[in-house]
């Protein structure tokens, strides 16, 4: 029965999150919000910056594709540079929240003196609402987008280093780490070649989500005026400035609103599809 | 046995504080593995025997005692010097499924010892150091691009022998190397375990519950119950004439592969107690058949009975009872 | 006990040519292929093989337990009630199935904590068997559920009665899985490799009492093993398997005295014995095991599925090999049997 049992899981993970439609439409709609981010400045004529008083608060248009805003600026263009922040404040976060959360996850989970005072650390981190934890953080740096990255990758730093530390201590058990303690093998060694390669599934599961949730808490910083330069464009920024004219011009936030949206739904996709393909149990009785 | 020993373990006791009171894994354990012997290390699970080996190894700390390894106490190793000592000895685990890093290819695990004491010179000498090994193990050099998942639990289990041998240790201990393996896969890798030994001289410490494996690889067996040696002698000795009950009770129930066998057998009554609260006296005397007053108050000494070394007041009973009635005439 | 009787009575179970694959979307695997036994009433017949050979399928299937994607799809499995009346495991439905259950065909696994509730005391899990299956009073239950314990040899078992499964230890949790599986007096009962989990002292214990409640009770018991050692301790018969198939089937002195089939003569040439030492060289004596190992079950070779690990094959072995007769109740899957035979007892 084993044999059985074995040849059936050889389908690979790459292979098992493409078989899921739904994560191959997320995964697809992930691209495209990165290519145009990535190509900004050859998908669209206009500046997003580039202001002109005679076309405020345009409708959409085929001039004008998602319509312009109080201060006549394309709001089409304005998303896909908005895209770039808002995905780059995601993919920062979501890398240096795994960096902090890595180092102390295998930490606390390796080496059981120094559990105690990390384990707490992070617990009364997580007692802390995020956003109020984000503002409290921004207000001791001060506000730049680097330092918006630096405090929501502190905020969500407890959610990867709990799955980390739970991991490690399973990793910790196995007999290939015993293995490699009785070849002499040096801690740091064991701790990257035996301990963090074998956990890196969750990582990325959580890093996904991460990712999701820190656009959403910069848009929803943005929108309170906290954080980035306003001048720069993000989706928080542009829903913020335009509910002055939910009535009159709903495009204004009906667009910043939908991109939100899309991209962190087929981020929370993406995440759920990783998670089902990363995890050998579930993939067994696909 | 003229040479000093390689191993000497002294007094050697280990528990482990638990919630519920310490767990008393090992108490004053002594015995000795002389130089290019194998040595059976038997005991049911409770019995200590995996402590045991990893304490001699140093991968759990014991509590107290001594483990002499070639004259000198490896308890007291400082961090650096006690890793340049592993390169003298290994372990072989019994799960061939959970010892091999499921992220690693089958060169990368072999090698790892070799680069943790710059054993192998350049990267192609390492590769043909692992291909060398991988075929004295019985695989192919071509194995060394797989990962463990693609192999076989035999074939793993060749791959853990070769890991530990590849940086030349003089001693070697085989965790149940074999139990996990199925009878066709675990006659080859004794076969290949008695090779290696013979070929490079090596010292094995074979940790096991099967008595039959013990008793056809082993020149000495160490009897372990509830973190006691009961019973250490030579292999012969001991499986023909034990001295301790548990000895006489253990041959009597592992299952003889042969129909026409005699089945009159004292079967052992009740259960290993909790280490937790071990009996007092001698800690067999719940289940022993022989136990007198005596066994309940005094812990018994291990002393020389009949060639070898018994931890039991009334060895000299046992042994005059024979193996076969034993402990059952009395039951 | 190991003399055998000639075959009178029916067999209580005689399975033909059975035959389990596990269906999946993209392919299927046959992971029994030919599977043939017969178990006399009040006797036991091991089912002896390695891992991968296909005995806990084979077990599976006539328990009605394959998991979803295994199908029975050939063969029977007839299994004869005391009164004649017969059944056929391989196509009884779910219900029948669970209406045979108990006071027919009982079950032990090797590990007791899959057939025991963890959240029900032992004594309300054997009450609530009973009252499923016969029709008692809750105190006649209690008092039969008592008896039964006492039956197994548990300790204080009126006051064990109420204890939860994780307050005992593995070989009382053993005990007591067997004696929900005796209570309704079952004639068939198939043990899974019930010791293999167990420390050699219980396991002792454990065998000892199957066979004592055998002689008592009178069940017929197929047991399910891949230990040798305990076959020649409890088996009447054995049926040896390998990649799926029963390759060998003979009364036990017979099987262990002269096996007719290469693969048997195999295992029973790797069990470790001390008797091969060789003291007089002064280098120990090696084992003498099958070379290679069991080929993947979705690649097997041609005709005999045996043949590249044996030493007597030659040509015709790449043809078909059925089940011949080496005996009296002694059959076995070889071309080349009676030299295989001769070459055991020389």
């Amino acid at each position: 029965m084993s044999a059985v049992t074995a040849s059936a899981t050889h389908a690979g993970p790459l292979r098992v999150l493409l078989q899921n439609r739904v994560v191959t439409l997320s995964i697809v709609v992930l691209g495209i919000f990165a290519i145009a981010a990535i190509f900004a400045p050859y998908l669209t004529p206009y500046q997003p910056n580039g202001l002109s008083m005679r076309e405020r608060l345009l409708p959409p248009s085929s001039e004008h594709w998602a319509g312009t805003d109080e201060l006549g600026r394309d709001i089409f263009t304005r998303l896909i540079y908005a895209g770039r922040v808002s995905l780059a404040v995601g993919l920062g976060v979501a890398a240096l929240a795994s960096v902090f959360g890595v180092v102390l996850g295998i930490l606390a989970g390796f080496f059981s003196r120094l559990d105690p005072a990390i384990s707490r650390l992070l617990d009364a981190m997580m007692a802390f609402p995020d956003v109020l934890l984000a503002i409290a953080l921004l207000a001791a740096f001060g506000g730049s987008l680097l330092n918006l990255i630096i405090a929501l990758a502190i905020v969500f730093t407890p959610r990867i280093a709990r799955v980390v530390r739970a991991s490690s201590l399973v990793v910790r058990e196995l007999t290939y780490v015993e293995a490699a303690r009785a070849l002499g093998v040096s801690t740091p060694r064991i701790l990257f070649h035996h301990v963090f390669r074998n956990i890196t599934s969750p990582i990325i599961v959580q890093a996904t989500f991460i990712f999701a949730a820190a656009m959403l808490s910069e848009a929803g910083l943005s929108f309170l005026g906290i954080g980035i330069d306003p001048s720069m464009p993000t989706w928080g920024v542009m829903i913020s400035a335009g509910r002055q004219y939910i009535d009159t011009a709903g495009w204004l936030i009906l667009f910043p609103g939908l991109a939100i949206t899309i991209c962190v739904v087929a981020l929370q996709l993406t995440g759920d599809g990783l998670r089902d393909a990363l995890d050998p149990r579930i993939r067994k009785s696909i | 046995m003229e040479h000093p020993p390689l191993i000497s373990v002294e007094g050697l006791s280990k528990r482990f504080p638990t919630r519920a009171g310490d767990v008393h894994a090992l108490e004053d354990v002594n015995f000795s593995i002389p130089r290019g012997s194998i040595v059976g290390l038997v005991g049911e699970s409770g019995s200590g025997k995996t402590t045991l080996g990893r304490c001699i190894l140093r991968l759990v700390e014991p509590s107290e005692g001594r483990v002499m390894f070639d004259g000198q106490n490896i308890l007291d190793l400082p961090p650096k010097e006690l890793r340049a000592l592993r390169r003298r000895m290994q372990i072989i685990f019994q799960d061939p499924f959970s010892s091999l890093n499921p992220r690693m290819r089958v060169r990368t695990i072999i090698e790892e010892g070799l680069i943790a004491h710059r054993l192998g010179g350049t990267s192609r000498e390492r590769r043909d150091r692992v291909a060398t090994l991988l075929e004295e193990v019985g695989l192919q050099a071509d194995h060394m691009t797989r990962f463990a998942h693609e192999f076989s639990g035999g074939q793993r289990q060749r791959v853990g022998i070769a890991r530990a041998l590849a940086i030349e240790p003089e001693f070697i201990v085989a965790d149940e190397s074999v139990s996990a393996l199925d009878v066709s896969v675990q006659a080859q890798i004794l076969n290949l375990l008695l090779d290696l030994c013979e070929a490079r001289n090596l010292t094995m410490l074979f940790i096991a519950h099967d008595l039959s494996v013990v008793e056809y690889l082993c020149d000495q067996v160490v009897v372990m119950y509830l973190g006691h040696v009961v019973e250490n002698g030579s292999t012969a000795l001991v499986h023909s004439q034990p001295a301790h009950p548990y000895t006489t009770a253990l041959l009597s129930a592992a299952p003889v592969p042969d129909p026409f066998a005699g089945r009159d057998r004292n079967i052992l009554k009740g259960e290993i107690p909790s280490p937790l609260s071990p009996p007092s006296g001698c800690v067999f005397h719940t289940r022993c058949p022989l136990m007198v007053e005596h066994c309940r108050q005094a812990v018994p000494e291990l002393r020389a009975v009949g060639g070898r070394r018994v931890a039991c007041h009334r060895a000299e009973d046992v042994l005059a009872m024979g193996p076969a009635t034993g402990a059952a005439a009395t039951l | 006990m190991h003399t055998s009787s000639p075959p009178l009575a029916p067999p209580t179970l005689e399975v033909t040519a059975l035959q389990t694959s596990f269906i999946y979307k993209r392919f299927s695997v046959k992971a029994v292929r030919d599977v043939s036994l017969r178990l006399e009433r009040g006797k036991t017949l091991a089912l002896v093989g390695e891992s991968g050979s296909g005995k806990s399928v084979a077990a599976l299937s006539l328990m009605g337990l394959l998991p979803p994607a295994g199908r029975i799809v050939g063969g029977q499995a007839v299994y004869r009630q005391a009164d004649g009346t017969t059944h056929d495991l391989a196509r009884l439905q779910r219900r029948q199935m669970r209406r045979l259950s108990g006071p027919d065909l009982a079950m032990i696994f090797q590990e007791p904590m899959t057939s025991l509730n963890p959240l029900l005391t032992v004594g309300d899990q054997i009450v609530e068997m009973l009252l499923t299956h016969e029709r008692l009073s809750r105190e006649a239950a209690r008092k039969r559920t008592l008896d039964i314990l006492r039956l197994v040899e548990i300790p204080a078992a009126e006051r064990r009665i109420d204890d939860y499964p994780h307050q005992m230890s593995g070989g009382m949790r053993q005990r007591i899985v067997i004696a929900m599986a005796l209570v309704c007096n079952p004639a068939l009962l198939i043990a899974d490799e019930p010791t293999t989990a167990l420390d050699v002292t219980i396991q002792a214990q454990i065998l000892d009492l199957m066979r004592r409640l055998q002689a008592e009770l009178g069940m017929s018991i197929l047991f399910i093993t891949h230990d040798l050692g305990v076959v020649a301790e409890i088996a009447h018969q054995v049926a040896v398997m390998y990649a799926g198939e029963v390759v060998e089937q003979a009364e036990v002195g017979q099987l262990f005295s002269s096996p007719a089939h290469p693969y048997t003569q195999g295992l029973l040439s790797s069990i470790p014995h001390a008797m091969r030492k060789n003291p007089e060289e002064g280098r120990r004596a090696r084992l003498n095991p099958i070379p290679g190992s069991v080929p993947p079950i979705h690649a097997l070779p041609e005709g005999c599925t045996f043949r590249p690990r044996c030493p007597h094959s030659e040509q015709r072995c790449t043809l078909p090999v059925t089940l011949e007769t080496a005996g009296p109740g002694h059959r076995t899957r070889c071309w080349k049997w009676e030299a295989v035979q001769w070459s055991t007892r020389h």
